[in-house]
């Protein structure tokens, strides 16, 4: 009972934070040697997924560089995508990488710069079991397209001989709102299973075979908290603060990995960078890989329209993706690894407005 | 040449401007009229706007789908198929079931505090009432979400399978979230807003008439049903009209309680979905040209029925304003 309430009162100031867009406007007010030419004000849309991550940069920031203002709305990836395309904004953020038809759409040459890695994880709810379930992608995929039906069914005990599995039906839930946790989770369920890919596919939004759709992750989590017999997909901080089971999947290699840190960053060296800077970590190669990991990615134009806010913008993000990675951990997101954040580097230095570099002295 | 002649042309266009219009007869009437007419106008010509702008916005999906987008079940944006059946059917269901329930319990309410409640206890219930109209939508939801489908999934959904189960209405999987919990916390949302109008109906009800049926003899019970209720007949259904309309538009609470799945099913116990719920829940993600054409489809559909409904809803009053008053015994 009293977990319930806590998970009802936290949930309600998830929201009120969320609702909560602005970033913290902690050290603004003393600018001590603000040079004219260098304030800026950025304003960003885009990906919910990494909100948390991205509002700790800012305000962080802010306190180094209280002339360099940030906005970040977090509207969805979908929505950061449609702004950043429409230069309404500086720069958007994004879980799945834009299609080719939506980047024809830009005025101008997009990047896509890895930001973080984040995870999903199958969060669940039987009260007989008490160790950790551990689930194989045949029966994650049957679950969810409705042909595993029960918690007991032999397919779930094959690999967890000691658990007590109840003869209850499985109740499935799924995001109803369009999602990156969406994107990725269908984009796993697409690569283990081709039925999968052919009959549902792979989106942001797809038509489930069975289940109950709540809205958010908020909404996945309190149906899985407060609904015995359920599964539901959701990002990793959500089940680990609201103290969910999380399944252990197996991974490519055969191995049942639990979604720590460590197996997310498994997952995203296992998995080489390609020239664009975006690419699929699912099902990831490696032993210790943990196959629902996902880039979670910064959009912004090759070439900025406005000098100022592109030093400042380019400087951000450089800040982010060094200095900032280190408040990953804390929030459930795994740093990126090295050998990216070299090609990340890279891709940073060829920000210009018109010819001017815009990372010189970086 | 006489003095009034030389002011007359000093008059005569301002005169001439001023009858053209009515019959105004000072420059105050005069802009006072225009203003309101004209604010009473922008009105309009926002609605002819957002119909403009629904009608442009869903042109690809129209041209794709044509009627068929009514008719259709299958809701598949990775395929890029679309139709709005369940939801339209999601949103009507929902909305009548909270009426059910919801127009029973604001009558007793609007009837015991305008007719029955001791002085004393009339304005603080009715402001305990109208303080549930108070309540953001999404805390109505969360509430929804631990308590009221926890509730119904463990007590009464087993309780109606058991005795109701043959029906149609009562078979299927229990699981709390639902057509039945939409439908719950819908009513629960419209109640304050059809008792409190209703409240102020019954009390326009002139006294003389209950004073009327009380001297005849009628009970107080009598005496509502004869003498007040008939009176207020229009006014009530009017109440009912605008409970009506918010549980059609309500979008946060119903999405996260009623099951989010686009199904037509004959059971209060399976999933459903309404037309709101669909568009706040996949606008922001949806970036193709057709899936955002589709969504704005059904914000049209959902004015459509709005306006279809209310014209109904208007019919009806008038058909009921035109019948004699009182009732009989």
């Amino acid at each position: 009972m009293f977990a319930r309430r806590d998970l009802f009162v936290g949930l309600l100031l998830a929201l009120v934070a969320c609702k909560e867009n602005s970033p913290a406007p902690s050290a603004s007010a003393a600018a001590p040697e603000l040079k004219k030419d260098e304030a800026a004000s950025l304003t960003g849309a885009g990906a919910t997924f990494p909100y948390p991550l991205y509002s700790k940069w800012i305000s962080e920031y802010n306190k180094l560089n209280p002339h360099v203002k940030i906005n970040y709305q977090s509207i969805g990836s979908g929505g950061g995508i449609r702004q950043i395309t429409a230069n309404t904004v500086d720069f958007g953020a994004t879980d799945a990488p834009m299609k080719e038809d939506e980047t024809k759409l830009a005025p101008g040459k997009l990047f896509h710069i890895p930001a973080t890695i984040g995870a999903v994880v199958v969060a669940y709810n039987v009260p007989e079991v008490t160790g950790t379930l551990k689930l194989t992608p045949e029966v994650l995929v049957g679950i969810y397209a409705g042909k595993i039906k029960t918690w007991d069914d032999p397919k779930i005990k094959a690999d967890n001989a000691d658990a007590k599995l109840p003869a209850k039906a499985i109740s499935v839930v799924y995001r109803t709102d369009g999602s990156g946790t969406t994107a990725v989770f269908t984009d796993y369920l697409g690569k283990i299973s081709a039925e999968w890919k052919e009959k549902v596919g792979v989106g942001k939004a797809v038509s489930w075979p069975t289940g109950l759709g709540a809205k958010g992750n908020e909404g996945v989590t309190g149906q899985v908290k407060t609904t015995p017999y359920t599964i539901g997909y959701i990002e990793r901080a959500y089940a680990s603060q609201n103290k969910l089971p999380m399944a252990e999947l197996k991974n490519k290699s055969g191995k049942f990995v639990a979604p720590s840190i460590e197996a997310m960053s498994a997952a995203a060296e296992a998995v080489e960078m390609p020239e664009e800077l975006f690419v699929s970590l699912s099902n990831a190669e490696g032993e210790a890989a943990y196959p629902i990991t996902s880039y979670s990615y910064l959009l912004v134009y090759e070439d900025a329209k406005d000098p100022i806010k592109g030093e400042a913008l380019a400087k951000y993000v450089w800040w982010g993706l060094h200095d900032g990675q280190k408040f990953s951990k804390d929030l459930d997101y795994a740093p990126i690894p090295a050998k990216v954040l070299a090609k990340v580097e890279s891709r940073l230095k060829e920000l210009r407005s018109g010819d001017k570099k815009l990372l010189t002295g970086a | 040449m006489s003095v009034s002649h030389d002011i007359s042309p000093l008059i005569r266009p301002r005169s001439k401007i001023l009858t053209r219009f009515g019959r105004e007869v000072n420059w105050g009437d005069f802009i006072f009229r225009r203003l309101t007419a004209l604010l009473a106008a922008l009105l309009i010509a926002a609605l002819v706007a957002i119909t403009v702008a629904m009608v442009r916005g869903s042109a690809e999906s129209l041209a794709k789908f044509g009627l068929g987008f009514v008719t259709a079940h299958v809701w598949d944006p990775v395929r890029d198929v679309y139709g709005a059946l369940p939801f339209i059917y999601g949103t009507i269901a929902s909305s009548l079931l909270a009426l059910c329930f919801a127009v029973p319990i604001s009558l007793g309410v609007a009837i015991f505090l305008s007719e029955l409640a001791p002085a004393w206890l009339r304005d603080p219930v009715g402001f305990l009432v109208e303080l549930l109209a108070a309540v953001p939508s999404v805390v109505y939801g969360l509430w929804g979400i631990f308590v009221l489908a926890p509730w119904l999934r463990d007590t009464v959904e087993p309780l109606l399978a058991r005795t109701l189960g043959f029906l149609p209405l009562f078979q299927g999987q229990q699981r709390g979230f639902g057509m039945l919990a939409g439908g719950i916390i819908l009513a629960i949302m419209v109640t304050p807003t059809i008792s409190s109008v209703s409240r102020e109906v019954l009390r326009a009800v002139p006294s003389s008439l209950r004073e009327g049926a009380l001297g005849l003899g009628a009970t107080p019970w009598e005496s509502v049903r004869i003498a007040v209720l008939p009176y207020a007949r229009s006014g009530l259904i009017g109440a009912t009209i605008l409970g009506l309309g918010r549980a059609l538009g309500e979008t946060m609470a119903i999405t996260m309680v009623i099951g989010n799945r686009s199904e037509i099913s004959a059971s209060l116990f399976a999933p459903s979905y309404t037309m709101a719920s669909v568009i706040a829940n996949e606008f922001s993600e949806a970036t193709g040209s057709l899936y955002l054409s589709a969504l704005a489809e059904i914000g049209l559909l959902l004015f459509v029925v709005t306006v279809l409904l209310n014209i109904v809803a208007r019919l009806l009053v008038w058909r009921v304003g035109n019948q004699p008053l009182g009732g009989s015994l």
